[in-house]
């Protein structure tokens, strides 16, 4: 077979470790959204669950107008939590193999009760400043990767995708200045 | 609050299962794969990003057409939108320094703990503490300011 090898150089270049883990994952990503949306007609996003379950602890107006919905929020990201351990529990565990995972080399695993399990090599002090400024970030913007980035641009939303175009451009310019600082990881 | 269908919360948590399972699997819920995306070392998040976003998008498009309405809540199948004003432009600024910096975003932190990232409680405790913040904030304008409060 001969195959033209400047297209698979730069396929090679762009994506290391091939689509497929990413495309099957995103498609999950859109069938978990679409399942919620079927059957509820709601457009699912993550970062409201943080403010809707700060409404159990405080009284604050700003958190007391997700009531409403914080008891489903919770169970979402409660699957959120538990698929994402199935995952572990499988794939990352190599118990289930597929030609379409790709098992990645980043940070650390460990073991416990025979299931894989993974860890950030991410220094702590990044987590939580951007943690911080992701908590604050997605409230003020209205929506996160999830909200904006799937649910709004789904629906063709230009208030999202004026969202995501602006947080995907600071963010790739603040990871590059970061690393270019030396700072890693 | 009105009474929910018995299967409300059964589905909500099926779909937060599959989405968890699809964060774990293309493994943005590993921040270090998030940042060699932005640092322009393997592009293969956009098929994430997007791949999530077509298959939502066809679904929105499509469901209208078929039903009126949401079997489990009675809720119109229509579109969502949020108004567009300057907090868009400026929570997406701050967002995007958070992910740029971090790596991980909401969804993918809670999957990120669900596949054992107990270092990922960090940001989990940062994301708390900045929403608090700004709801703190906000919520102090709003009741000592004017009756209006912003959409969303």
């Amino acid at each position: 077979m001969v195959a033209d090898p400047v297209p698979l150089q730069l396929a090679a270049e762009l994506f290391p470790n091939g689509i497929s883990r990413y495309a099957v994952g995103g498609l999950l990503v859109g069938l978990g959204t679409v399942l919620i949306y079927v059957g509820t007609g709601i457009p699912a996003g993550a970062s409201t669950f943080l403010e809707s379950t700060l409404s159990y602890v405080s009284d604050q107006s700003r958190f007391q107008k997700y009531v409403g919905s914080r008891d489903w929020r919770l169970v979402f990201t409660a699957g959120i939590i538990l698929g994402a351990f199935a995952f572990a529990a499988t794939f990352q565990s190599g118990v289930v193999s597929s030609s379409l995972y790709e098992p990645g080399s980043t940070g650390q695993l460990y073991e416990v009760a025979g299931v894989t399990l993974w860890t950030t090599d991410v220094q702590p002090w990044r987590l939580f400043l951007g943690g911080i400024l992701v908590g604050i970030g997605t409230r003020i913007g209205k929506g996160c990767t999830s909200g904006h980035g799937v649910c709004g641009v789904g629906s063709a939303s230009k208030t999202s995708l004026i969202g995501v175009v602006t947080f995907l451009t600071v963010a790739i310019g603040t990871a590059q200045v970061v690393a270019a600082l030396g700072v890693s990881p | 609050m009105t009474d929910r269908h018995p299967l409300f919360k059964p589905l909500v948590f099926v779909g937060g299962l599959v989405f968890g399972f699809g964060l774990g699997f293309s493994q943005m819920a590993r921040p270090e794969v998030v940042l060699n995306f932005l640092q322009f070392q393997d592009f293969g998040l956009l098929f994430v990003m997007f791949g999530a976003a077509i298959v939502s998008g066809i679904a929105f498009a499509l469901l209208p057409r078929i039903r009126d309405a949401a079997p489990l809540t009675g809720d119109p199948y229509e579109r969502r939108l949020k108004p567009f004003d300057r907090n868009v432009l400026v929570g997406g600024a701050v967002f995007g320094v958070g992910w740029g910096l971090s790596g991980i975003c909401p969804g993918a932190a809670y999957a990120s703990l669900g596949t054992g990232n107990i270092t990922i409680l960090w940001a989990l405790a940062g994301m708390f503490l900045g929403a608090y913040a700004q709801g703190y904030w906000r919520s102090q304008s709003t009741d000592s300011g004017s009756a209006f409060a912003g959409a969303d």
